[in-house]
């Protein structure tokens, strides 16, 4: 689990331009990450395509922190 | 005429392919300004299909193909009229946007939709009228309607069902969940990847392709293949402009419109 969320971390920072150390598992990555829902979308297709794993949009409902998001890849694994 | 610039489409003829572009910001919304744009593009389509043999329809907008169905158009239009009134211009408007799509997807040319990003709703329709869609690594497609307590209004159903198998038509209608473009390769629905950024080249090489064979043999061979489902789209414009006028639509909308919520976009 730890390594999902600093491989999501850094996936983000990396995508949207943010310093890694400023981002925090516990963060709102939409404000953090200052994304809309469409960039959320790219977001999860990029993270799709990391982990190799579908993860259905449905199951990202109300998630807006990095430690569920990641929670939520690791249980598709 | 070899080009046309509009507000919300462009198309250019050259080297016997037609690009028709979508640049209607923030993401191609369909409205009345797009539809009148196609409509008219549809207008000169005979014309063009005498010059040419390839149709590529892209969108040279950052966050994708299209986002569907202009929903803040359709919501502002039914508040705007009663419910009587708003059923007939829903209506007069998903007639129009099938006549379209009718025509982009009986048209002689092989076409070819280069999608990126966003491709939802009314836009997946849209590339669903098209011969083959190649993808964009980074695209992502949805059929959200459900979610809105309609069912796709633009072909989208009977189309979806010509090219993939019906079970998974289902699990993408009834979940309204979205899909990448890897995905979208493994049940059928788009042909070929490309890179990200590389669509509208690997478009352009594929037509480039279809002109090497004879056209009357292209055109024999798209008839034969791709029938229209005309009586399943008949149905679909019934089914929609039924549920249309069910209360859980405007509430629906209304929360679309009205949202701050930051994942309008999901489900």
């Amino acid at each position: 689990m730890d390594q999902t969320l600093d491989e999501v971390l850094a996936l983000a920072a990396l995508h949207f331009k943010v310093p890694r150390e400023k981002l925090t598992p516990d963060d709102d990555f939409f404000k953090t990450l200052g994304i809309d829902s469409l960039q959320a979308l790219d977001l999860l297709t990029r993270l799709e395509h990391h982990f190799h794993i579908e993860l259905p949009d449905y199951e990202l409902q109300g998630v807006s922190d990095f430690r569920t998001l990641a929670a939520r890849i690791q249980a598709r694994l | 005429m070899n080009s046309y610039q509009g507000q919300a489409i462009s198309w250019k003829l050259s080297d016997g392919v037609v690009e028709l572009e979508l640049h209607r910001q923030p993401c191609n919304e369909i409205g009345s300004l797009t539809l009148h744009e196609l409509e008219q593009f549809a207008g000169v389509l005979p014309a063009l299909e005498y010059e040419a043999h390839a149709l590529i329809i892209h969108s040279s907008v950052k966050a994708g193909f299209c986002a569907g169905a202009d929903l803040r158009e359709l919501y502002q239009r039914s508040q705007a009229l009663d419910k009587k009134e708003a059923a007939k211009a829903m209506r007069d408007f998903v007639e129009r946007i099938h006549r379209v799509m009718n025509r982009l997807d009986e048209s002689p040319l092989t076409t070819i939709a280069a999608v990126h990003g966003v491709c939802f709703g009314g836009g997946l329709e849209l590339a669903l009228t098209c011969d083959m869609i190649i993808a964009d690594r980074m695209a992502r497609f949805c059929f959200p309607e459900l979610r809105l307590g309609l069912i796709p209004g633009f072909g989208g159903i009977p189309r979806l069902k010509r090219d993939l198998g019906n079970a998974v038509v289902r699990d993408l209608l009834l979940t309204g969940r979205s899909f990448n473009a890897t995905k979208g390769q493994q049940i059928g629905l788009a042909s070929q990847l490309a890179g990200e950024g590389e669509v509208l080249n690997a478009a352009r090489a594929t037509a480039a392709q279809m002109g090497k064979f004879d056209r009357a043999t292209a055109i024999a061979a798209k008839r034969f293949i791709k029938p229209v489902p005309y009586e399943e789209l008949r149905q679909e414009i019934e089914i929609f402009c039924e549920l249309f006028s069910q209360p859980v639509v405007e509430a629906a909308l209304k929360k679309f419109v009205e949202s701050e919520d930051a994942q309008p976009y999901l489900p």
